[in-house]
């Protein structure tokens, strides 16, 4: 059952860090959580809280850009870390960095997990982090004009700053909205730019590193240095990533996952929209399970507006997200097979599942796809009668039989065992300083699920165990999802066996949400790891930093480490070992 | 090594899976005589989650899959008794997320004065998000979403712009795609007129 | 013996003298129609509905469209399916111009058509007609897939009213290079058809200031 949760000590914490560092840590004023470290010490800190307080796990680093002065701190960029223990919730951090000038030390010798994360605080904020390895953009291309996230800086259709917007047509007849732009088609240029004279300077592809790759000389058998490219066009990246790959011979010296081909601005937009305006665009991040993306942000925003949520709409919730983690862990059990080279079969079982699974959620939610379905202080709708028919037929009889056909199909067999086993190792100490979560993390034989770690919403009722597999190669991580899969459908026969009866909102759905000043960082256990969303307010009615802590972004970041010195054709199992979903990694 | 025992167990897993369908179609074959299993009245049974056995294909165009109540397609505006619900209040083009919808409001042509209903009334479908914010917060129930999922075109600017006229629906329709949510309307309906005839 | 009269297939008002419909044509489209081999391509949410599509609940093969092609080379059918972003953009106009004729584009969902709900992004591209001509869109966040498949059965129709005589891949003489030039990534994209336009926005820009940041 559920294990004891300590609370939060951040007075603990700050008396130790105060003890240790006098002078360079203090408690953030309100509205604010967590503490404020001092820039210098940044690095010390975070060593200090590593090996002495156990705060082993860096999962977040946002920037965040504040050009006026606010709640008596001065203009700034600031930077938020969120570190966690292995029980219990945040400890937040920020840092200050000049408005002019901002440089930040690097916390990748500390934790390699905030490599990924401070190229993208680079990237769209702005701020450079000293003794970062390799600081180069990463969602945008080296050569972009501006640091879009900036408040100062504003993209080619900008109208206000704020939705709704006054009117998207204003001339009094329809017109396309891009026609409104400079050239019709969403492009900008700076001043003097000219495409006549222009040389490219940049290096937009980013094979500027691979040059420098030494060659290896293997002098048994002599191979050429190739660098290779698979994707963004390729079948098995699952989608627009693109992987670029040194190899010698077919082994792989250096990879690197190259992001940014479907970076919808999601941040950017999000900011202008209402909180509510927020909530459709959730669905669209990891687009195989959108339920779990709506749950976070509503998570998020409910903690700052301290609403209650109704126990039946806890309970929708979780039979929800339930239904999606069996849907995304069938699904990517089915895109590894597809991967290698099981043409189909898999995949084509897992999505007639899948369909099934989509018929519940368009029934209920409204869409197969981008479900939109929870608000803040509970759902959108009531499941009707019908629904729990169908959800009970699922759960009980049709599902179960899914995973037992799956697991015979697949577990013993000997050329899914040869391909698999032994194939990318993440040990279990690479795995927690890569900030890896979810089943990857899990098939390292670390147990660490948030839903018991950090339990929300009502997880803690429920009996269900915490799958891990002790290996942390490609086969433990098919292992993982499989047990998880039975886990999720033992949560879903408990929750809708006591279904309370009851109202599914707190008070009446609003389309303009009043969110006090201050800022939050809702978490869950989506199926691909850890979920977060990180939101400032400014009591406005749109948020004032949305920024999404993605599983799948963030478990990238160990891809080259995890390759290396493998072949070719085992990239790609390991990628889908890893479960990615581009919306949500490049957001 | 390799082929061994467990390899041909997948195999029997998928062999099992190509011939359910046959011996589907043979029992349906003892119920109903030849083609049996294809008939568009056993369409749910062949998309049961426990009752359907081998492919469950849906023969689209021939049959189609029942929309569920509350599928969201696109906007549509109820029309009663000749006139639109719609009041022009523009609910609807704030809570947009993506401001698809541009409302004008209607005016008296003779006084000036601003009246209770839109004079014109666009939606871009090419760039709706089909979430159905609009639709829920609208306070006369005006707007609604659709199940017109078929409407591929060949022109972006002329076939996906809605005007007016292509999002006026009778309330007929409304009635037809949502019958628990009609029903429910009217019922409020009556309920509110029988306590304004006990006033 | 009754002679059975021809029937032939009706010709839209506006293409009257444009179309000759003939029973050679009508074998021809058929041939194609049913052949219409799609390119395994995915940008977005809605490839995931496309994968969901060609899965076992819909399956196009009844159209005779079963196998996607990874390569564009052996491919027909280009399903823009999802948002297309200014990095992307290059490597989708790479691979239309790969396709080899006759090749037919099918924008499906909103982002394809118009950059729907990321419109106003600044790394997303107004739709992909703005670079390739596009035959048929289908609306939708994501569509269903019915809506993708009755995108299918609208191409078929499109198909229908081609002629051998006139189809520009079959053209004599000249030839008719319809590849796109491909933009690059320059400050923003850089799409060399647009050239002279940007030379002339940006010179009275170097004189008064910068339009409004």
């Amino acid at each position: 059952m559920a294990t004891e949760v300590t609370p939060e000590p951040t007075d603990e914490v700050l008396t130790r860090l105060q003890e240790r560092f006098p002078g360079a840590v203090e408690a953030a004023p309100e509205p604010y959580e967590g503490l404020i470290v001092a820039r210098d010490h940044l690095v010390d800190v975070a060593t200090f809280l590593r090996d002495e307080m156990g705060y082993a796990y860096l999962s977040d680093v946002v920037g965040v850009d504040y050009p006026e002065e606010v709640n008596g701190l001065p203009p700034r960029f600031e930077v938020v870390y969120h570190l966690f223990r292995p029980v219990g919730g945040p400890l937040t951090l920020h840092v200050h960095a000049d408005r002019e000038n901002p440089v930040v030390p690097s916390l990748v010798p500390v934790f390699p997990s905030a490599n990924f994360q401070e190229r993208e605080a680079w990237d769209l904020v702005g701020i450079r982090f000293e003794g970062h390895p390799d600081l180069r953009r990463i969602l945008l291309w080296d050569g972009f004009d501006g640091h879009p996230l900036r408040k100062d800086w504003h993209e080619v259709y900008y109208e206000e700053e704020k939705k709704p917007f006054g009117s998207r047509w204003p001339e009094g007849h329809p017109v396309m909205a891009e026609s409104r732009t400079p050239l019709g088609r969403n492009l900008r240029y700076p001043p003097g730019w000219s495409p006549e004279d222009w040389r490219p300077t940049t290096d937009p592809w980013g094979y500027r590193p691979h040059d420098e790759v030494a060659e290896q000389k293997n002098p048994a058998m002599p191979v050429d240095r190739v660098v290779l490219n698979m994707g963004p066009h390729h079948p098995s990246t699952h989608g627009v990533l693109r992987l670029l790959a040194t190899l010698e011979g077919e082994r792989i010296q250096k990879l690197e996952p190259m992001l940014g081909f479907l970076h919808r601005c999601h941040e950017k937009i999000g900011e202008r929209n209402t909180w509510l305006g927020n909530i459709p665009y959730t669905d669209r991040l990891d687009y195989v399970c959108s339920m779990t993306n709506n749950w976070p942000y509503v998570l998020a925003v409910e903690k700052l507006m301290g609403v209650e949520v109704p126990e039946r709409a806890e309970y929708i919730r979780v039979i929800m997200g339930e239904f999606t983690r069996f849907l995304n862990h069938a699904v990517s059990v089915g895109f590894m097979c597809n991967d290698l080279g099981i043409y189909f079969t898999v995949m084509l079982y897992a999505l007639e599942e899948r369909e099934f699974i989509l018929d519940l959620f368009e029934m209920t939610a409204g869409s197969r796809m981008m479900c939109n379905y929870m608000r803040f202080g509970g759902v959108a709708h009531d499941m009707t009668e019908e629904a729990v028919a169908l959800a009970r037929e699922l759960a009980f009889e049709r599902l179960p039989r899914f995973i037992d056909k799956v697991d015979a199909y697949l577990t013993e067999n000997e050329i899914f065992r040869a391909r698999t086993v032994g194939v990318g190792v993440l040990p279990p100490e690479q795995a927690v300083a890569y900030g890896c979560t979810g089943p990857l993390l899990r098939g390292s034989g670390v147990p660490y699920d948030i839903r018991r770690a950090d339990p929300y919403s009502i997880y803690d009722e429920f009996d269900f165990e915490i799958i891990t597999a002790p290996d942390g190669d490609v086969y433990s991580r098919y292992l993982v999802r499989l047990g998880e899969m039975r886990e999720s459908l033992r949560i879903l026969q408990q929750a809708l066996n006591r279904l309370p009866d009851g109202p599914v909102m707190a008070g009446k759905k609003k389309a303009t949400v009043k969110v006090p000043p201050g800022e939050s960082y809702g978490r869950i256990e989506a199926p691909k790891g850890e979920l977060g969303f990180y939101i400032v307010s400014d009591g406005s009615p749109n948020p004032y930093r949305y920024h999404i802590r993605a599983p799948s972004f963030v478990n990238l970041g160990v891809m080259g480490e995890l390759c290396r010195g493998h072949l070719i054709a085992d990239v790609v199992i390991i990628l889908a070992s890893i479960d990615i979903t581009l919306g949500e990694v490049d957001r | 090594m390799y082929a061994s025992l467990h390899l041909v167990k997948s195999l029997g897993i998928t062999f099992r899976r190509f011939v359910e369908t046959y011996v589907d179609d043979l029992r349906w074959f003892f119920k109903g005589g030849f083609g049996a299993r294809y008939r568009p009245d056993t369409l749910p049974i062949r998309q049961s989650p426990t009752k359907s056995r081998g492919i469950f294909t849906v023969q689209y165009p021939a049959e189609r899959l029942p929309l569920p109540e509350r599928f969201r397609g696109f906007p549509f505006l109820i029309e009663e008794e000749g006139k639109l619900r719609c009041t022009a209040c523009g609910t609807c083009a704030r809570v947009c997320p993506p401001q698809c919808i541009w409302i004008v409001r209607a005016s008296d042509p003779e006084t000036g004065k601003p009246l209770r209903e839109p004079a014109e009334f666009y939606i871009d479908i090419s760039i709706c998000m089909q979430c159905g914010f609009c639709a829920e917060f609208c306070p006369f129930d005006a707007i609604k979403m659709g199940h017109e999922i078929e409407i591929a075109a060949f022109d972006r600017e002329k076939d996906l712009l809605l005007d007016l006229e292509r999002l006026r629906k009778p309330l007929s329709y409304h009635a037809q795609i949502h019958p628990t949510e009609y029903a429910a309307e009217q019922e409020k309906k009556q309920a509110r007129a029988a306590a304004r005839a006990r006033k | 013996m009754p002679t059975r009269k021809r029937q032939l297939p009706e010709i839209p008002p506006e293409l009257v003298g444009t179309v000759h419909v003939t029973p050679l044509d009508r074998i021809y489209n058929w041939a194609r129609k049913r052949s219409l081999w799609p390119m395994f391509f995915g940008l977005a949410c809605c490839a995931f509905e496309m994968v969901g599509t060609f899965a076992a609940r819909f399956d196009p093969s009844r159209f005779g469209m079963e196998i996607m092609r990874a390569s564009p080379r052996q491919a027909d059918l280009l399903i823009v399916n999802g948002t297309v972003t200014k990095k992307m953009a290059p490597q989708v106009i790479r691979l239309y111009n790969q396709l080899p004729e006759p090749k037919y584009v099918l924008a499906m969902g909103a982002c394809a058509i118009s950059g729907g709900p990321f419109k106003e992004g600044y790394n997303v591209v107004s739709g992909i007609d703005k670079f390739i001509p596009v035959d048929v869109y289908i609306p939708g966040c994501p569509p269903r897939p019915e809506a993708l498949m009755h995108g299918f059965l609208t191409i078929h129709a499109r198909m229908e009213r081609e002629s051998v005589r006139d189809l520009r891949w079959y053209r004599k003489g000249e030839e008719v290079d319809t590849s796109v030039p491909v933009p690059e990534l320059g400050p923003d994209l850089v799409d060399w058809r647009l050239a002279e336009q940007i030379e002339a926005l940006q010179q009275p820009a170097t004189d008064n200031q910068q339009p409004a940041e």
